[in-house]
């Protein structure tokens, strides 16, 4: 099976950040976003991310950093063989793993 | 624990949602809260719509709401509630024009007209848009736009609504979990508007956003509210299917079918609808239900296309033409390795709209007191058969009279913390984790897989049968599944409560397409291939000791 490598940061912000990788199938034409939800069905479903319209491209939330660009997941395709490095949003606060505070402030409850 | 309170609770912040707010707010109400389990205005269907917005505008010709009306009752194959069928299509000109007001962008003629074109089931051009493919993210951007400018509206965005509060029957407010602290939040609502949108998430494969679970049904139902039509799911019969495609949804072929024509073809290059009782030589008109009926057909008979869909051609079409009529499309097309002129793509049925849902009144209240809802979590308007661009419609026009009607509502009950108690109580348990066996996501994934094959498209009795037991055993299994003891974004914790919500939907789809034996829109039994004339009325589902239970409305 052809398969690609994602190394992805862990922890909530309070726990200096570590990283955890993953192999994951690869299929022409995938996505990040296509092979994080995979190891969240497959390998580890507490891994928590932020998304919303999955395919379209439209609600931007799935933004993160991807070998250190700013990149949304569900339109970066995966590289066979490859490892690449998943961080959540720089500048924002870190929730856990790839969720960073992306909400306006005045859409927070506290 | 965080308590809030407001006049108008809002769930759900698609198109229904946001106009609601809008219109809770100009309607009186001087506290309206309106809630996302996602981004406030980013998740939910409307921001993902690519296509067109019926309206009878008659810019491009003699129209009129009553004629409107006439299409939406055919597409419905009979079963439509025609009261409510009437409101779409009445106010939905008003809608359409105050959108334009707020400067949505409608896409216009030189004369400055509204272009409106002919989607499939309308007699005349009634469907407007904004390019390219920009309707749905046009119009949450401009619903984003007014209720950023309303003081009375608060928004908070990642709060997941798990129950309803209910005092002596009637609805009075609802506990959430906020996804960020993993701690529950109660609410309390003089009045509380469903605007969740449809079920269509619990299907393999779907158009839908990552909240369109069926939440709002799973939580209508356990209050005691009705639903309707939940039988009646709409495949759109186009769906993207390969070559891979991202950044783009996978419905987004239909706007060009309007435009071009393109044809449909089976594995081998024939053309097959004529088959299926639908001539498509002059325009594109097959209706949804049908196109869907054939597609599936074609590839259960061994005709289908590499993946087991069909192929959609434009090779016909003059490079000049497409190149019109796709814009900038074309390089986002060509970035996925897709040449219209060189090649055909492959398309297949996908789960893209919920016909059935809440049962509401012409004031879009549900048979609870304090409890309304609003766009597609409302059931009865489209019958067994949505109308192309009635979705948006729909959206606006019912989250509008939501609004309003919530706002003037006086409650029924008064809020008491102890009637919150056990959804808190559970919250919190479940966030202090649970050492168990399986995942909510692996459920969740089986789950979309046996909707998919055994309630999707083409049913029969043994394959719903087969997946009753399968959810029953799903849901037995809820309580001993493994929870991470994480407090900050606990995605376990989020699944457990989407497969909870999700096996009430997906549960009420199955029970209500076992009972109607017979074919019809959007529902087919391959066991009962025809249509039942004493069958042309509506099943509603209410919530029961033993679960979801169906009946014959009178």
């Amino acid at each position: 099976m052809k398969t690609a490598r994602l190394k992805i940061c862990r922890g909530t912000g309070d726990e200096p950040p570590s990283y955890e990788e993953f192999a994951v199938p690869f299929e022409d034409g995938a996505t990040v976003l296509d092979a994080l939800i995979w190891i969240r069905g497959h390998r580890d479903p507490s891994l928590a991310i932020r998304y919303s319209c999955i395919n379209a491209n439209v609600c931007k939330e799935c933004t993160i950093a991807i070998d250190g660009r700013v990149l949304y997941a569900c339109t970066t395709r995966l590289v066979e063989g490859a490892v690449m490095t998943l961080d959540p949003l720089p500048g924002k606060t870190r929730l856990r793993d790839l969720v960073a505070e992306t909400r306006s402030p005045r859409e927070r409850i506290v | 624990m965080i308590h809030l309170e407001t006049d108008v609770l809002i769930i759900g912040t698609g198109g229904a949602g946001m106009y609601a707010a809008i219109s809770a707010a100009r309607c009186g109400a001087e506290r309206v809260l309106l809630l996302d389990k996602s981004l406030v205005g980013r998740g939910g269907a409307t921001i993902m719509a690519q296509m067109t917005v019926a309206a009878a505008l008659a810019e491009e010709s003699d129209d009129d709401w009553r004629l409107h009306l006439d299409d939406t009752l055919a597409a419905g194959r009979g079963l439509c509630n025609e009261a409510l069928a009437a409101i779409l299509c009445e106010e939905a000109p008003a809608r359409i024009r105050e959108m334009g007001e707020w400067q949505v962008g409608w896409a216009r003629r030189d004369s400055g007209r509204i272009a409106q074109v002919t989607a499939p089931g309308h007699s005349r051009p009634r469907c407007c848009y904004v390019d390219f493919l920009n309707t749905g993210p046009a119009v949450a951007a401009t619903l984003r736009r007014q209720i950023s400018r309303i003081d009375a509206i608060r928004r908070v965005s990642n709060l997941t609504v798990t129950d309803l509060v209910a005092v002596d029957g009637a609805v009075v407010g609802a506990v959430a979990l906020d996804a960020a602290s993993g701690e529950p939040v109660t609410i309390a609502a003089r009045a509380t508007i469903i605007a969740t949108g449809g079920l269509t998430r619990i299907y393999r494969r779907n158009s839908a956003s990552a909240n369109m679970g069926g939440d709002g049904y799973a939580l209508a139902l356990r209050a005691g509210a009705q639903l309707v039509d939940m039988e009646f799911v709409q495949f759109f019969p186009i769906g993207h299917l390969a070559p891979r495609l991202v950044g783009m949804d996978p419905i987004m072929w239909d706007p060009f079918r309007y435009k071009l024509g393109g044809r449909l073809l089976d594995g081998v290059g024939r053309e097959f609808l004529a088959r299926y009782g639908s001539d498509e030589t002059d325009a594109y008109t097959t209706p949804r239900d049908i196109a869907t009926h054939a597609i599936v057909s074609e590839v259960a008979a061994g005709r289908g296309s590499p993946h087991g869909g069909v192929f959609l051609s434009f090779e016909h079409v003059p490079v000049v033409d497409l190149e019109a009529a796709f814009g900038p499309v074309i390089e986002r097309l060509a970035k996925n390795g897709i040449d219209l002129a060189e090649a055909p793509v492959e398309v297949s049925p996908i789960a893209h709209y919920h016909m059935g849902g809440i049962a509401v009144d012409e004031h879009m209240a549900s048979t609870v007191p304090g409890l309304f809802a609003a766009g597609e979590a409302v059931g009865g308007a489209n019958g067994a058969n949505r109308l192309s661009g009635n979705a948006i419609s729909e959206a606006l026009v019912f989250g509008e009279r939501a609004g309003k009607f919530a706002a003037a509502a006086k409650p029924a009950s008064d809020w008491r913390d102890g009637a919150a108690e056990e959804a808190v109580d559970r919250i919190r348990a479940l966030a202090d984790g649970h050492k168990g066996d399986g995942s909510a996501a692996v459920l969740l994934e089986e789950m979309r897989a046996l909707m998919g094959d055994a309630v999707g498209p083409l049913r029969d009795a043994a394959g719903l049968t087969r997946a009753l037991a399968r959810l029953a055993g799903m849901r037995d299994a809820l309580p001993s599944l493994a929870i991470n003891p994480d407090r900050a974004c606990n995605a376990s914790l989020a699944d457990w409560f989407e497969l909870r919500a999700s096996l009430v939907a997906a549960e009420a789809v199955t029970r209500a397409a076992l009972a109607r034996r017979e074919s019809r829109g959007a529902h087919q039994r391959t066991d009962f291939p025809d249509s039942d004339p004493g069958l042309a009325r509506r099943q509603l589902v209410t919530m029961e000791a033993a679960g979801a239970a169906v009946r014959w409305a009178s």
